[in-house]
Parts: C-alpha cells; structure tokens; sequence
C-alpha cells in the first residue's frame, strides 16, 4: 500500500556522512559577472559584442577554480616573517581554511597540471591506419579460463539442482512456473546472473555520490548473504576515477559551466515540459544545436535527451525495407538495436577489417536483394569512431576510400570519440584530418566528453530537417532538460576557446598525454593492452573470471576505482580491465595507477606481455625508431624480450617516450 | 642402384610409421578389428571405409549458409560493372507537405516554459501546449534543490549505472517512487520515451505471448516489434475482445501442454486517444487467465488518483496486484527519465537486461533530484496542484466538449491532456481524409495562436507510418492537443477555452474548408 515518502539513507545511521544533497550542499553563491556571461549566451541574439568581450575578460579574472588560472594564493613560507612574526613583510597571505578546501574541492574533480611538458596533440601522421597488434597470454592462461567457467557453470548448476529441491524456496520463486503462471525468467541470462554474475556482484553499480571527476565518491557498503543484499556503511571512500568517461573533466561542480548551469536553472527553469516537435523546441536547444553543427563541422544537427535513443532512432528513420545496414561486429547495442527496429537487411563485417568489408559490399552490390536479387535502394554502413571495449579507432582513412568505389552512406557513432581525439577534440574526422563533409551522418553522445547527457546527429540540412520530421525520439520523446543543454553549451565554448581562453587546448592536449603516457607505462610494465595509442579508453587484459573481482578489489583496496568487463560483454576468454583517462588526471595520478597496477599485476600474475605489442626497451644508441624494424629483422626475433620495466624506470622515461611514436 | 636405396629407404619410413602407430594407446585394438571384419567381410570393410571418408569431408566442409540459397557466382570484372551501374537512392526522401508545414510552424520558445511563455516571434502567449500540467517548472523550492544538487554533483553522471553512474541520488529516487506508488521496488531510466521500448523486450522473449490494446502508444509498439514475442491484438479498450483474446491463447496453449509466459500490455491513459482504461476488471482477467500484466502509466503518474500516484489509486487497486507499472517523470513532475516499479526480482532483472538501462548514462543527478522533490510538492499538498488542475480542467472541457458543434473531447474527465477530435458526423459529411483534418486542426491552432494561445495537435505520425507490427497497423485520429494547467487562473482557463472554441468554429465554417458546401449544423 502506499506509503509516504521518508528519506530511504536517513533510517540506516543517523551520523551518517553520506553527503546529502538537502542539506549539506555547500552553495557557492554564483558570481554575478558569470551571471552576466550566462545570461548574454543563452538569448537567442546577441545584444552587442562589445558586452561580450568584457563578460569574457570578466569571467576569467574570476574563476579561482578554473584550470588555467589555478594560481591561487599559495602558502608563502619567507624567513622575515620568522624573525617578525608580529608584521607580515610577504607579499601573499597563507589561504584561508575556506580558500584552501575550496580549491581541494575544485582539484578534487579537476587536478591541477604539474608541468607543462604533460601535454600533447592528438592528431594522426596521415599513414594508413595499422590495427593494434594483439599479444596472447601463454597457453596455460586459456586453459584455466576456460576450464574456469566450466567449474562455475557446473557449480551453478549443482546448486541449482538442490537449491530448487532443498533451498530457500524464496530465492527460486521467479525461476518455477507458480499457480498457473510460467517463469519470469528461466534462460540462460537469468543462470548467468545468478550464479555467476552474483559471485562478483560487488564489483559493478558501485553507488557513488559527488562529482565523478579527478576522484570518484564510492558509498561503502558490505553483503552478508553473498552479494544478494547490500548494508550500506555510512562511510565514503573517496577514489581515483579511472572509471568515468569524464574524457574532458567536465564533471565538475565549481567554475564557468556550473555557473552558466545555475544561471539557466534560474532563467528557463527545470524541464522543457514537451517534446521537442509540441513546445519543447526553446531558443537555447536551437543554439546548442548550432554550436554542436559547427564544432563538428556539419551545416545542421539535432539533440535528443539519450544517446542510446539517438542510435535507436536514427536508424528507423534513415533506413527501412529494401535498404542494407552493414555494420561492424563490435558495434555498441544501441546501433544493433536501431539496425533491427528499421526494417532494413543486417550484415556485418569483422571489427576494423577493411578487406571483409570490401568483399562484403561486393557481394552485396552484386547479388542484391535476397531471393528476388533486386538492387538495393541504398547501402548504409554503421561503424562507430572508437570502439568502447577494445580501445581501437575506426580506420577511416581506408572506410572513405572504399566510399567512393562503392556509394555507401556512412554513419559514424562518435559517442567515445567526440572531444577525446582530434587536435580540436572535433572526433575521428579531426584526428585523421578528414573533410567531414565526406561522412553522411556524424552521431556522437554528450555525455561523455562535455559532462552532460543525450545524444546529437550532424549532417546536412536537408537531412537533419527531415530527421526531425520523422524521427520518433523528436516527435515524442522528452526534450533535454535546459540544464543539460546549457552545460553542453557552455563546454562546447571552453573547448573551442570562446569561453577561458586556453582551458580548453589544455584539456585535449592532457588527455592526449595522458592517453598515451599510461598505455606506453603499462605496455612497460608488462600488461597486455588493447587499441589504439591516442584511444583515452585503455584495456588491460585479464583472462581468468576469478581475477575480474579480485583485480578490482585490489584496486579499490589502492583506493582506486577501476571498471571490469567479462563476458558477455567480451568475448569468453577475454575479460578485461578498463581504464578511462581523464584530462582531470595529471601525472601523479597516473604514476599513482602504475604503481598500483605494477603491484597487483605480480600479485594476479597478469603480466602476460611477449614484447610484440610494444613497451620494449630503449634502441641502442645509434638506432632511430624509424630503423626498428630493419634492426630487429637484422637481428632476430630474439630483440622481442617481455618487457617488465622496473617503475621507477617507467616513469623516469614515460613523459620523454610517451610524445615519440610509441613503441 | 638409386632404386635399390629408395627402396630401403622407404621400408625404414614404413617401419618407423608402424612402430610410431603402435605406440599410439588403442592402435592394437584397431588394427585387430580392422584385420577380422576384413576376413569376415571385406564388403563392410570398404563400406566403413567410405563412412569415414564422407565424415571427414563433411566436417571439413564450410559452414551451410542460408543467405547463399540463391548466389550466382559472378567473375570480378562483373561486379565491377555492377558496382559501376548501382546507384543508391537520397539517403532520406523529400519532405511531404505536411511535414514541411509541420517544420515552419514549429514553436520556439524564448526563456522558461510556463503558463505564459515567451515566443520568438516577440509575442507572449498562454500556453496550453506543454506537460506542465501543476507548474512545477516554476517552482523556487525545486529550483534552489536542483541548484544544490548542480553545486554537489555537476550536471552529467559521466557513466552508465552498472559502471559508477549510480548515484546515492538515484537510489534515493527509486525509493521514493517505490514508496509513493507502494510497490516493493522502483528503476529508474534516463529517459520516459524509451523506458517501456526496453522493459517488454527484457521480460518477453521469442515464444511468449504478449496480448496488446490496438491503440497502445509508439513507445510499446516498439517494445513489442524488439521482444520478437507472438503479439495478439484486442479490439481498443474493448475488455470484452480482451477476455475472448486471452481465453483463446489458454484455450491454445492448453494443447500444447507447454506453458509459457503471457504478458498484457496496455496504457492506464491512452496516448492516442486520452481514455482511461478500467483497472479492476483488466486485474480480474488477468487473474483469470494467469497473464502478467505491464501497465503503462507514462501519462497518469503524478495524475490521477487522489495523491497523484496513478491509476492504481485512482481506482482503489493495490499496486502490487500490478505486475510492471512504467511511468514518466519527464512530464508534470519536470524532471526527466522514466521508471519502472514492481516486485524487487522484477526490478533487479531489468538492471542487466533492459537495454536502454544497462547500455546508457545515468539519470543526470539533478533531474533525480527533481523527480524526488516533485513528488514531495505534490503529495504534501495536492490541494494546490492535483485539485487546482482538475478544476482547471473542468471548466477548459465545460467550454468545449458539449459547446462546441464540431469537435468532441476523447480524453477521460480526469486528463489534463484533452484531445479534441473531429465529430465523426462532420468527418463523414465532409468526406474529410485523416490528412484534411491534419490539416484543419493545424489551422485551428494557428488561428488560436492568432489569438495568443498556443496549442498543438496529437503527433500520430509514428504510430500511422510504423510498419514493424503487420498485423496492427493503427492510424491515430488525428486531435487537437489542450493541456490544462494549474499555473492559469479559472478565469484565464475559461477564457482561453472559449478562444478555442470560436477558433474551431471559425476554421470549420471557412468558406474554402466546407468542401461540399454542406449547411453548418
């Protein structure tokens, strides 16, 4: 029956210091210069430039918490005032406790860059895209694995089998047909989730609280039933976030876009109240969707309140019967889902393979339809920018060359890809100096890289307005709400320099160091690795089921969070670990990530590398990397030793190494 | 002399081959039994032999593939003419007249969305168009919450649930609507729009039966099309073809033996038509022939019943008799995503199998928070919002359905949302098509905006073009879109009721829109 509503976190400890969001939210008044820059790129029209000028100048004077301008008071240590402590002589005043928690808060969700060497462009040198080469574990490895999920699967079953005859009869009620009713769930999921899942339960949806920035919040909270039942402990563990795909840092709740976020609040209200095709079309979604066309470098694009649903319901839209959707095999479910809703033919092609891709689109040119052998009315291949388990970047270079032979339309699904790669953060076309006006149709989500949420689709006019006539997801789905369009806006302007100058070149060109100094350190220290060297999505491979819970209790241990995959999200052998770099990450934390890596690695024995994926040692003198290859082939096979660097060694010549191709 | 050392050479090998065939375990056994059916049947011999050569062969052979039924093998200089030769259709067609008409007569709003909004033309009108059904847009508690929230969270929860994107926030929502509705557990999806497109697919798989309204609304309809389930239909909001339909499946199942799951999904309130569906007996029936039942409550959480919880309150049924209830909180609460609430295992299967939960970001935290306060404002007084809005529609219906001579109002008494439709003696005197009364009503609203009143007509595109359920093809009838709102006074309501009516009879009685000149009733 109905009940009212209490606050479910009040009953569980009353001196709980969970932070809660009623009462304990420290509200940093806004500034009222930040007000006035708010206000002037919300209105459809600008007032005058000359205003806009000054907010700006205004607006970076202000921000204490911003990155470029973190310089604040530092606490002065001077011999004078020693001697007279009674009179300050120095010309800067040790910080206030307020001052120095506002800025622990503010490094907190974005760390403060420690040299200026720590950053690099993000670009490709224009030669054909290799595919990562992929190391395997010794034999041994695959063996355990698979005999692993043998040993789960037979336990699972064998307790099933008494469980269901002698067990708690509660915990099988939805797996037996009861008074009349079938099962709810009896497939093989179900088995999956419950006997094995459950075991490592503890090491996904870990609640969090805060910002998911630099440092991610974890809730604590223990099982005594095996993961069935959490008791939350009250406590908080506060974590380095190698998790979140916070590629830009712009999850934060302090500097220009929470000020711009606060002054919409205030000025268009909470919700649009509408779909965007009744009355939720509002004068700061047309801006968004403007400034997104542009910074992706399209004529027009259009948001949605989901990325998922952008994926869903493009498809529908752009394809239906007659048509081919060609996709990658790795492609996200959205795409496979849309792919299924619009009617059309599905095949796929072998992840990143351009020679099953041509022969694929041979064959189906040449035999048309299935059955009649009619043309198809048009082919679209679906491939996504950076692929979000593996790491590895879309070869667009040789996807265009085969276009123009072949007359597909391309969509792209920049979802990782938008604002993490590229000199400009504009994506794949960016990063590999691709006209985009050659891809059909770029989608991309913002949630990831701008720290707000939904999904856009950029293309040409005519497209993009028949899209909105038709698309579902417009016609009947929510408008974003205008806080989240506003952060969108006000991220797009900092990283394209509008808004703080300088802040956003410094936020791609750290996370473009950072991609590459922590995949170089841990090819290093002996993990194997997957993808791509500029991809910020960083997979260390695994194997063993039973190390997926026991690397990330590890880690949580270091207090670092960290996100595992195993199947079916990969593939059976292949579970993995994943860290996501942040350009909120400096060095420090990196290094602090190698060291615990280094350490767990030897205790998990997951140090598999063989040497021919990369992290070998340096060249002797005299060697260019450009000879490499030549000096290997002059001098055997026998150069390719495991490499296990020692750590001190890997981040002594990490930096230096990480701006070389990386080898 | 080389023949000779061939020779021995060859007997070493043959020697070596036996000893090395010998060693291998079971080899005696072998030749023993390859060496006695020989002399007692040489026949089944060579038989057995050509048994083992086709077992070979078949499984060295490629895979059999369905799709190459009907391949023609083609040599690359014919592809290559062919490549040449094929030329794709437009990636997407021109627009149709409507939608062009559609697109250029968008509403764009300037500022906040509330009972008056800005529009860019300059002009402020009334707006009866948005979902904000008590105001809540407006709201400076919620408002200062949200900002609170923005100033502890940021905006985006960077990350999908399983993965950190949980939120204590989240949890805290889902416990409030849990408990708000009365339901053992609550989930919580970052959008109302594909919340149920994900939940069926979740439950239903290939081989159950589902059981469906024929108007159900696009979100369901495509639930249904992924869930690859076997789809019944019954006669819209017709409980009686409902029970014939349901008896039917038990009377077919009973034959088989084999049971499986059956669902009914259907709406509280219909999107397409603004009914109220009768709870108390679809529960009956349901008990009746053991279906679950999925209750789509997108349009009556937070409206109906006394406190706003639905149509389980509304009609004095106990949730938890409910199966799945789906609801939004993207609309009269101004927050945004959607949630599905029932049983505790109900919710937890859904947080790894519904797609557009496990493969999506979190809820952004502040419009979580939203969605908690909301409810709190409305349960705490729903006087001045529920009772304020119900009023409010009263007297927006009492202007319009028996007043006017043209249009009737579908929607139930207790809908905020009236969807006014063509007289179905006026379609029929005027042999007006589905896309004649497109484009009246789109007149209609124009010459209301003429008057300063913004309304919208019913988007049943989707519905009528969606192909994917072959057997239910369903047109929406076209409809005016009036939503009530508890943010206008009585006076301003009645007001802008009257201005529609006159606008309606206005459009109708045109000269140019009275096609056969028939007399104006």
């Amino acid at each position: 029956m109905p009940r009212r509503i209490t606050n479910p976190f009040s009953s569980s400890s009353s001196s709980s210091t969970m932070p809660n969001p009623d009462a304990a939210a420290e509200r940093r008044p806004s500034l009222s210069k930040a007000t006035r820059i708010a206000q002037f790129f919300s209105s459809p029209k600008s007032k005058d430039q000359l205003s806009e000028k000054q907010a700006l100048q205004a607006m970076q004077q202000n921000q204490g918490a911003g990155t470029a301008t973190s310089i604040l008071s530092l606490p002065s240590i001077s011999l004078s005032e020693h001697l007279n402590s009674h009179e300050s002589t120095t010309l800067f005043q040790p910080p206030s406790l307020e001052e120095t928690l506002k800025r622990q808060r503010a490094e907190a969700q974005f760390g403060p860059l420690n040299s200026q060497s720590h950053r690099y462009i993000s670009t490709h040198d224009g030669s054909t895209l290799e595919p990562p080469v992929e190391d395997e574990p010794p034999y041994y490895y695959v063996l355990t694995t698979y005999l692993s999920y043998l040993i789960l699967i037979f336990f699972g079953h064998a307790r099933d089998f008494f469980g269901k005859r002698f067990g708690d009869q509660n915990h099988y009620k939805a797996l037996r047909a009861q008074n009349g009713y079938a099962p709810l769930n009896d497939d093989f999921d179900n088995f999956y989730v419950r006997r094995l899942k459950m075991r490592i339960d503890d090491c996904f949806a870990r609640p969090t609280t805060g910002v998911p920035g630099r440092y991610i919040t974890l809730l604590d909270r223990k099982s005594d039933d095996f993961n069935r039942n959490y008791q939350y402990t009250g406590t908080c563990t506060e974590t380095l976030n190698m998790s979140s795909y916070n590629y830009l840092g712009f999850a934060q709740s302090v500097g220009p876009c929470a000020d711009a976020v606060e002054e919409c609040v205030h000025k268009y209200g909470l919700s649009a109240c509408s779909p965007r095709a009744d009355t939720g079309t509002s004068d700061l979604a047309l801006e968004v969707e403007r400034e997104i066309a542009k910074f992706v470098g399209k004529p027009a694009a259009m948001v949605f309140s989901m990325g998922f649903v952008t994926n869903a319901g493009s498809f529908p839209a752009l394809v239906s019967k007659g048509d081919l959707i060609i996709s990658d095999e790795l492609n996200h479910a959205s795409i496979r889902i849309g792919a299924r809703l619009s009617g059309a033919v599905i095949r796929s092609f072998k992840h990143n393979n351009m020679d099953d891709l041509e022969k694929l689109l041979r064959e189906a040119i040449a035999q048309g339809q299935p059955r009649t052998h009619r043309p198809w009315k048009k082919i679209l291949v679906a491939i996504e920018g950076l692929y979000s388990m593996e790491g590895t970047m879309c070869d667009l270079p040789g996807i265009l060359a085969l276009k123009k032979k072949y007359k597909f339309f391309l969509y792209i699904d920049e979802a990782h890809s938008i604002g993490a790669v590229g000199a400009n953060g504009r994506g794949v076309c960016d990063y590999f100096n691709v006209d985009p006006a050659e891809v059909d149709i770029l989608m991309g989500t913002l949630t990831k890289s701008f720290g707000a949420n939904g999904g856009y689709v950029a293309a040409e006019k005519h497209i993009i307005d028949k899209l909105k006539a038709t698309n579902a997801a417009t016609l009947l789905g929510e408008s974003p709400a205008p806080a989240v369009l506003m952060q969108i806006l006000a991220s797009l302007k900092i990283i394209e320099g509008e808004l703080a100058p300088g802040q956003g070149e410094e936020r791609l060109q750290r996370i473009a160091f950072n991609s590459r100094y922590l995949r170089l350190g841990l090819k290093r220290l002996g993990f194997i690795v997957y993808g791509h060297d500029d991809s910020p999505i960083i997979p260390v491979m695994l194997y063993n089921p039973g190390k997926i819970s026991a690397f990330s209790h590890e880690m949580l241990k270091r207090k670092i969070a960290v996100v595992v995959v195993g199947y079916p999200a990969t593939p059976l052998i292949s579970s993995r670990a994943r860290f996501c770099v942040s350009a909120a990450h400096n060095k420090d934390d990196l290094d602090r990530l190698l060291a615990a890596c280094d350490e767990v690695g030897d205790i998990l024995q997951i140090k598999f590398s063989t040497g021919v994926a990369g992290g070998l040692e340096p060249l002797p003198a005299g060697v260019t990397p450009e000879m490499e290859k030549e000096y290997i082939k002059a001098k055997g096979q026998a150069l390719i030793k495991p490499p296990r660097w020692k750590l001190e060694d890997v981040i002594a010549r990490g930096v230096e190494d990480a701006k070389r191709p990386l080898r | 002399m080389e023949l000779q050392e061939l020779q021995t050479h060859l007997t070493e090998w043959l020697n070596e081959a036996i000893t090395a065939f010998q060693k291998v375990p079971g080899s005696a056994v072998l030749i023993r039994y390859v060496r006695s059916s020989y002399q007692n049947d040489p026949v089944r011999s060579a038989i057995e032999l050509v048994l083992v050569i086709f077992f070979i062969r078949y499984l060295m052979a490629p895979a059999y593939s369905t799709s190459k039924q009907n391949f023609i093998k083609l040599t690359d200089d014919e592809i290559d003419e062919l490549v040449d030769e094929w030329t794709p259709e437009p990636l997407v067609p021109n627009m149709t007249v409507l939608e062009e008409m559609e697109s250029e007569k968008l509403p764009i709003i300037v500022g906040a969305t509330g009972p008056k909004s800005k529009l860019a033309n300059g002009r402020t009108v009334t707006n009866l168009a948005s979902y904000n059904f008590y105001n809540l847009n407006a709201n400076e508690q919620i408002k200062e919450k949200a900002i609170q929230t923005l100033r502890t969270y940021g905006v985006g929860p960077c990350g999908p649930p399983q993965f950190y994107g949980t939120q204590d926030v989240h949890m805290r929502a889902e416990a409030d609507i849990a408990n708000y509705i009365g339901t053992e557990g609550c989930i919580v999806y970052a959008q109302a729009f594909s919340t149920i497109s994900s939940v069926i697919p979740a439950f239903c798989k290939r081989g159950d039966i589902i059981v469906a309204d024929r108007a159900v609304n696009y979100s369901i309809r495509r639930g249904l099309e992924i869930s690859r389930s076997n789809i019944r239909w019954y006669a819209h909001n017709d409980l009686d073809d409902l029970e014939r339909v349901m008896a039917k499946v038990v009377a077919e199942q009973a034959r088989t033996k084999k049971l499986t799951r059956r669902f009914l999904v259907t709406e509280a309130l219909f999107e397409t038509t603004g009914e109220m569906n009768d709870l108390p007996h679809l529960i009956e029936l349901k008990e009746k022939y053991k279906f679950r039942i999925m209750l789509d409550e997108t349009w009556s959480f937070g409206v109906l019943g006394r406190t706003g919880r639905g149509l389980t309150e509304a009609q004095n049924v106990d949730p938890t008799q409910v199966d799945m209830i789906v609801g939004s909180l993207a609309g009269p609460l101004c927050a945004g995503g959607g949630f599905c609430a029932g049983p505790k295992d109900v919710v937890e299967h859904q947080r790894l199998t519904a797609a557009s939960y496990t493969f999506s970001a979190a809820l952004p935290a502040m419009l979580a928070i939203i969605a908690s306060e909301s409810l709190h404002v409305i349960q705490e007084n729903p006087e001045a919002t529920l009772g304020v809005c119900r009023e409010n529609i009263r007297l927006m219906r009492a202007q319009l359905d028996p007043k006017s001579d043209w249009v009737i109002c579908t929607s139930a008494p207790e809908n905020p949302i009236l969807l006014l439709v063509l007289k179905p003696q006026v379609v029929e005197a005027r042999r007006l098509t589905a896309e004649d009364q497109e484009r009246l009503l789109q007149e209609v609203a124009d010459e209301c905006l003429a008057n300063n009143i913004l309304v919208t007509r019913l988007k049943g595109g989707p519905i009528t073009t969606h192909m994917g359920l072959k057997d239910n093809v369903y047109t929406a009838t076209p409809a005016l879109k009036v939503c009530v709102t508890s943010g206008l006074s009585k006076k301003e309501t009645e007001k802008a009721g009257i201005a529609i009516r006159h606008a309606i009879t206005k459009v109708m009685t045109k000269k140019g829109n009275n096609k056969l000149g028939v007399p104006t009733a």
